[in-house]
């Protein structure tokens, strides 16, 4: 066995072992992240008070200025440090092994830091108010696409090391047989990365050398290889946060995936069929054929819609299966009631599973569709749509595992636990109504990325219908709500760790402990009804895919409406 | 806690499915054929289905289209701008200009009656977002895409420019009438 010298420290309340290097990355990672999330949060408040048509809170310059900064801070920063957290966890922390290349990991860090910063300050000086999504021709200023850069560079490294991690537990025998099922969604996940980082690379870089004036981009190929960048990037988001997923229901309720089989199918199926699926983003363009449409939105991702059909089974029933196994077998629902609704951890998780797939999954597919699309196609449905995946699926469980994370990474008691537990419903809710509200809206047509829709000064305004302005009020309400749910999460998170009482870390040694395999699986079936393990999953599964059926339609029905197109 | 631990049985691709994925991967797999097939029928038996004729093209080339097809077309002028209104007969090839931070010219359709609609941008990417009729297209310059259209309905609508394109971005309104 290899002889570096570290320290592995098992926690006394999860049984967990960290590495020393690990810990401190994790650490690390995990605060940037928030801090990411703090300022993109403060930015929010700028960007939704301002598209609250009876507020208007700031001028145009500034509100393009903070909604440009509120979308590379949350989106990437945020995400993206805390991803790399996780996949630190997942790999040395999991596997209790010591990390690959700490040092490495560092420098990944430290870039991180420099590039998210160098491209805030780029934003911040003005004439960068560019969008995320920075289009050519439209110019950034040069450090703009080197923070973003530099950034990606660090989270390639941070990638790799855990590649790195993954084969040195291996052949140190930190563990028996196959990986966990959550190391194998955060390996997905990782894989993933990998592929967008490059496409980022070979469409930020030539953007680079643009802003300086030594290349030109055609826009149309801008557009493309962005949104292999863009797209991909929400599937890292979305194998990471189902892969935390399984872990809560496994922490929380001591839940096992009811079939490893299906569960790990599911996450090849999105490395195999996600990453191309960035035609859905450019279903209004022109120059782009429909075959290729047709075949990008369909074929690659409804394979992927698939998986997360799947996952949005599994989860729920692996946590109904661990229930039923504790005694929680009246009805269909009983499992459900009696599940652990004050623990934000699981209330967090729960609420998210069930937003990502009603709000977010549904309306995506709807979106995705190469004809529907022409009804929302930039429209503020859009953002609706995306913090249904982005806020409510990623951020929100991300926001939960931190709660488990504060006493056991750490070591922390938490302050406010009160306030802890109605953080999620208040976090997860408002977002709930903001995101449908924006998306209501955005059907009666109003514009994404819009400072004024009431036009004032242009000759030929169009007169939105009272209905988009009551829409958008109520967006503002929502979304103030939901930020001070999320000013809740940093209140307690940050005092946490400032003022929370220091707990007991656990002894260290020298060496780790492996980890032994899983129990062989009960067999299942006795707890359900009719030999159906999780019958309760399955009954909301069904009301899942009755609403899919019938928002789908109703869109067609919608779209039937329109002028004549061909 | 198995989801953190290594499976028991080594292959997992070899565990059994549980009765309630097996058939929740069959209904969800049938869903997922369905969209795919509703996409592709609506080809075949929609009315809305988006063109994908384009031609590459650049500002000046464009420009001196749209100028020349607006001349032939003109109506009116309208606003202190004395934007140009083109009502072009049914068939007809129509050009709009979109470029920071106004669309040029107007036009007048005439209810269903089809007409080829030229789009392109002048300088970044802008929206075509037809309201209420809640029509949206992306503008790339460089591309000039051709749409054919047939308006079901008249009346005056809005026409919003739905891409952030600059300062002016909000600013960038006009307007469409049918007949
Ligand atoms: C906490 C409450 C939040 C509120 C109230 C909020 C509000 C908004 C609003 C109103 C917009 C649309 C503005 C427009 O298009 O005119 C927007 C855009 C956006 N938000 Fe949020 N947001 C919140 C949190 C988040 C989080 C946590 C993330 C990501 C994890 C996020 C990512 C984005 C992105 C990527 C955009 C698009 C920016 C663009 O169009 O370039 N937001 N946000
Ligand atoms: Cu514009
Ligand atoms: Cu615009």
């Amino acid at each position: 066995m290899a002889t570096v010298a570290t320290t592995y420290r098992t926690c006394p309340r999860s049984g967990l072992q960290f590495e020393r290097q690990a810990e401190w990355l994790i650490k690390a990672h995990a605060f940037m992240g928030v801090v990411w999330l703090l300022i993109g949060g403060l930015l929010a408040l700028g960007v939704v008070l301002t598209r609250w048509p009876a507020v208007r809170w700031l001028e145009a310059p500034t509100f393009y200025q903070v909604l440009t900064a509120h979308g590379l801070d949350m989106l990437i920063f945020w995400i993206i440090f805390f991803e790399i957290a996780v996949l630190h966890f997942c790999s040395s922390t999991l596997l209790r092994c010591r990390i690959a290349t700490p040092k490495l990991a560092w420098l990944g860090f430290v870039l991180m830091v420099v590039g998210s910063i160098v491209n805030n300050v780029a934003v911040y000086q003005g004439g960068s108010s560019v969008m995320m999504t920075s289009y050519v021709p439209m110019m950034a200023a040069p450090s703009f696409y080197l923070g973003i850069i530099l950034f990606a560079v660090g989270a390639l490294i941070g990638c790799g090391v855990f590649f790195g991690t993954l084969v040195v537990a291996r052949r140190e025998k930190t563990y028996e047989g196959s990986i966990p099922l959550v190391t194998f969604g955060a390996m997905t996940a990782a894989i993933i990365a990998v592929f967008t980082l490059l496409s980022g690379a070979l469409i930020i870089v030539p953007a680079w050398l643009m802003s300086m004036g030594l290349m030109n981009v055609d826009p149309l190929i801008y557009r493309t290889v962005w949104w292999a960048l863009g797209h991909s990037s929400q599937q890292i988001n979305v194998a990471t946060h189902v892969s935390v997923w399984y872990l809560v229901a496994a922490v929380v309720l001591g839940a096992k995936p009811m079939s490893e089989r299906v569960s790990r199918m599911a996450f090849l199926l999105y490395i195999l069929f996600l990453q191309l699926a960035s035609a859905h983003h450019l279903l209004a363009d022109p120059g782009v054929s429909t075959a290729w449409k047709v075949v990008n939105t369909s074929y690659f991702m409804y394979l992927a819609v698939l998986a997360s059909m799947l996952h949005g089974l599994t989860v729920p029933g692996a946590m109904e299966v661990a229930q039923r196994q504790k005694g929680y077998t009246k009805g269909l629902f009983e499992w459900l009631r009696k599940a652990p609704w004050g623990n934000p951890v699981f209330a967090g998780v729960f609420i998210s599973i069930i937003g990502f797939g009603f709000l977010g999954g549904i309306t995506g597919v709807m979106m995705g569709t190469e004809q529907l699309n022409l009804i929302i196609h930039n429209t503020i449905y859009v953002p609706g749509h995306f913090h249904a995946t982005v806020v409510v699926g990623t951020t929100l469980t991300f926001m939960a595992l931190t709660f488990y994370l504060i006493p056991v990474l750490f070591k922390r008691e938490m302050i406010a636990p009160k306030l802890a537990q109605w953080q999620p419903y208040l976090f997860g809710l408002s977002m709930y109504f903001f995101c449908l509200v924006m998306m209501g809206a955005g059907t009666l047509g109003v514009s994404r990325r819009h400072w004024d829709m009431a036009f004032q000064g242009a000759a030929l305004a169009y007169e939105w219908p009272g209905a988009a302005y009551l829409m958008m009020g109520l967006v503002g309400i929502g979304g103030v709500a939901a930020i001070v749910g999320g000013a809740a999460f940093i209140y307690i998170t940050v005092g946490s760790l400032l003022w929370g009482k220091k707990l007991d870390g656990g002894a260290t040694s020298a060496q780790f402990t492996p980890v032994k395999r899983a129990a062989p699986a009960v067999v299942a079936e006795g707890y359900g009804s009719s030999g159906f393990a999780a019958p309760g999953t399955f009954v909301l599964a069904m009301v899942f895919l009755v609403s899919f059926v019938l928002y789908y339609f109703i869109n067609w029905k919608y779209l039937s409406t329109l002028w004549g197109l061909s | 806690m198995s989801a953190i631990l290594p499976p028991a049985e080594r292959l997992w691709y070899k565990h059994p499915i549980d009765r309630v994925e097996g058939t929740w991967l069959a209904i969800a797999l049938t869903w997922c054929m369905i969209l795919f097939f509703m996409m592709v029928g609506w080809h075949i038996w929609g009315k809305q289905n988006l063109s994908t004729e384009t031609y590459r093209t650049t500002a000046e080339q464009y420009m001196a289209k749209a100028q020349a097809a607006t001349e032939k077309y003109q109506v009116r002028t309208e606003t202190d701008q004395e934007i140009p209104v083109v009502a072009p007969p049914p068939g007809a090839d129509v050009y709009l200009v979109a470029r920071m931070w106004s669309f040029w010219p107007i036009i007048e359709l005439e209810k269903d009656k089809t007409y080829r609609l030229h789009l392109s941008s002048l300088d970044y990417n802008h929206g075509f977002s037809l309201q209420p009729a809640n029509i949206n297209i992306q503008l790339v310059p460089g591309f000039e895409h051709v749409v054919t259209v047939t308006p079901n309905q008249s009346g005056t609508y809005g026409l919003v420019c739905n891409e952030y394109c600059g300062l002016g971005h909000h600013m960038m309104v006009s307007r469409l009438y049918v007949k």
